[in-house]
């Protein structure tokens, strides 16, 4: 197995001719899980949008290599197949396509009925199959939604964009439990193989999920990285300003 | 030729508007089309017809092989009744002409939900050559399967005229399933169709009607249906293939208290089609309801979808949803949704929308690993997806395979 799954090397993306990301650099070992906390706006969602491929989000410099595959100029779906998913915070209603619909496309193939509704039993959805997909759902019908697609698409680099915002802490527990199922928390560490990078603004998640690595990204850049409950205690503590004041005495140029 | 008691009135009134052209729709010539044709053979057993006829009919949901999940039959082709044949108690089907010299009390149903003197075509059905079904279920019968019925136009440049009735007596239930297609994968013809229902206290039928046509053939059906007390009307419109020219708002009046009314029709527009496709519900009785939902796709065809509730009764409630898809450049959706009310307490509603495939939804699908072509078909297939409520599973399947047949020409 490679030492190195995720590379991100020097990445700039621009989004409608305006340059969010400035040179970012992460690494990322098979079977790790990383945090990415920052401000609303600092361009946590453009990283992950950029790293899932969506043609809005254009890299302009750098590049990124995943299971050593230079997928930089990959589309979409291709990353998708290659093992990449993706948990939306605000996926969009896509009326007439039922949830099932949607498990099914992320099984690609797979024997279906059963597995579909052994999901829906685990996230607690098995009345949602029916339904359009997000037509109506509440912020924690929405996350466990998302997980439950990306348990059947089994991703190898799972892409968790706040998983808990607006979900109570009943839901957030059930939440926690289906990532680390996601990220085979359960198997030893020399053998889990699937990644997470997780965006949490509030880092209550972290309370559930074992991160071994977190960054805070500030206006397109990462400023720091180091253990993510070390950070986010001082973000708890001092807040991000602080954070990124911290950053910009180290960098002064920017 | 059809004779009633009244034929008289009827034809004087038909003839003073031999010339009026429809509220809506393109203006036919009729003198473009003859309106009489050959007398043809009755077919007692009708999987003997040649079996390119079977297969067109087939491709309109009428199965003439092994009909073992029919109620009964119907054919008619051209202006001729070729077949209509019963297989369970308690349901007629026969030719309208058959059934007029059997009941007498049948010409107080004649022009009763449909007015004779509505537009020309309404009056060339009238005076020219014509006949059409008469599907009735006694009180009480609970018609499992559903009844089919099939309009074949055969020949080149004929005016196919019909008039059908269908009445459910009291309590009882009716499902019908009705194919209306063209010998001719390219001859021009024209389908001119009256069909009046009744639907009794208490009765229920719904009517799936699936036509399939070809780029030159005109179509202008009338459809007037009266709900008594309890009743329920289901109506199930697909056009999914070519057609020259469509137009047609049928009209369901809710006369009976807790009347209720639902249309769901599935329109895809090809290149040089034009569809102009209503369904008008009038709510005249306290607790009456009504949903009226169509979905609209071109694919460089012209569709006017429109949809009319109204409401003169307490208690009274209605939705209409009209939802269009382009496709492709060059077809136009236009959605015309109306309401109406004249008193307090009713409750009406609608929601209108037009536009192409949103981006972000293909790409939702695309993250999960499904190509671009497959997301988009994924989409479509969910937008031409109505859950029927009240269909029996049988037909809801069969609808959904006529749909399905057509998602291929769509991509």
């Amino acid at each position: 197995m490679e030492d190195v799954a995720l590379s991100i090397e020097q990445l700039t993306v621009e989004v409608e001719g305006r340059e969010i990301l400035h040179n970012i650099n992460l690494r990322m070992k098979p079977g790790e899980t990383h945090a990415l906390f920052g401000p609303n706006g600092s361009g946590k969602t453009t990283l992950l949008m950029a790293i899932m491929g969506f043609p809005k989000y254009k890299v302009t410099r750098g590049k990124i290599i995943f299971k050593g595959q230079d997928i930089t100029k990959l589309p979409l779906d291709e990353r998708a197949r290659l093992g990449i998913g993706m948990s939306f915070q605000r996926p969009p209603v896509v009326r007439g396509v039922k949830t099932r619909d949607m498990v099914a496309a992320c099984l690609r193939g797979q024997k279906q009925e059963e597995r579909i509704n052994q999901l829906a039993e685990k996230t607690n959805l098995a009345d949602f199959l029916d339904r359009e997909i997000n037509y109506g759902f509440s912020g924690g019908e929405i996350k466990r939604s998302e997980l439950m697609q990306l348990l059947a698409q089994r991703p190898t680099l799972a892409l968790i964009d706040e998983p808990e915002s607006g979900v109570d802490l009943v839901n957030i527990a059930l939440i926690g439990e289906l990532l680390n199922s996601l990220l085979e928390k359960d198997c030893p560490i020399l053998e889990r193989r699937c990644m997470g990078l997780i965006i949490t603004h509030t880092g209550h998640i972290l309370d559930y999920v074992n991160a071994r690595t977190g960054y805070v990204m500030h206006d397109g850049v990462i400023g720091c990285e180091g253990d993510p409950h070390e950070i986010l205690a001082t973000i708890r503590e001092k807040g991000y300003q602080e954070c990124i004041q911290c950053f910009l005495r180290r960098a002064p140029s920017g | 030729m059809v004779e009633t008691k009244s034929s008289k009135t009827h034809k004087d009134k038909a003839k003073a508007v031999a010339a009026k052209p429809a509220v809506f729709g393109e203006d036919i010539d009729l003198d473009s089309y003859v309106n009489s044709a050959e007398e043809q053979p009755p077919q007692v057993t009708p999987s003997k017809l040649p079996a390119r006829d079977k297969k067109r009919m087939l491709e309109a949901g009428i199965i003439l092989d092994e009909p073992g999940q029919r109620a009964g039959t119907f054919i008619q082709m051209d202006n001729a009744p070729i077949h209509s044949s019963v297989r369970q108690e308690g349901v007629e089907v026969m030719a309208v002409s058959q059934a007029l010299e059997k009941y007498d009390w049948l010409s107080d149903y004649w022009w009763q939900t449909v007015a004779v003197d509505t537009d020309k075509y309404t009056a060339n059905i009238e005076l020219n050559q014509h006949n059409g079904y008469f599907i009735r279920t006694l009180p009480g019968y609970k018609i499992i399967y559903p009844v089919q019925t099939c309009l074949y136009l055969a020949k080149a440049r004929l005016a196919q005229n019909a008039h059908n009735i269908i009445i459910a007596e009291e309590n009882s239930e009716l499902h019908i399933i009705t194919g209306c297609t063209t010998a001719s994968d390219e001859e021009a013809g024209l389908h001119l169709g009256v069909s009046e229902f009744y639907i009794k206290k208490g009765a229920k039928v719904t009517f799936t009607m699936i036509h399939n046509w070809n780029p030159e053939v005109a179509v202008r059906p009338r459809t007037g249906v009266i709900i008594e007390e309890n009743g329920l009307f289901l109506s199930n419109y697909v056009l999914t293939k070519p057609v020259r020219s469509l137009q047609m708002y049928p009209t369901a009046r809710c006369v009976g208290e807790n009347a209720v009314a639902r249309f769901n029709s599935i329109l895809v527009a090809t290149p040089g089609s034009s569809l102009d496709v209503g369904s008008r519900v009038i709510l005249d009785a306290k607790g009456a309801k009504t949903e009226i939902i169509s979905r609209a796709i071109t694919t460089g065809g012209s569709i006017i979808a429109r949809g009319y509730i109204e409401g003169n009764a307490p208690d009274v409630k209605g939705h209409l949803e009209c939802r269009g898809l382009i496709l492709t450049g060059g077809g136009t959706m236009h959605a015309i949704p109306e309401l109406k009310g004249t008193l307090a307490g009713i409750d009406l509603s609608h929601e209108a929308a037009v536009g192409k495939i949103a981006e972000e939804e293909v790409e939702y699908l695309m993250a999960r690993g499904l190509t671009r072509s497959e997301a988009t078909a994924t989409i479509v297939r969910g937008f031409l997806r109505v859950d029927i409520e009240g269909l029996p599973p049988l037909l809801s399947d069969e609808l959904q395979r006529a749909i399905e047949a057509s998602e291929k020409d769509l991509m």
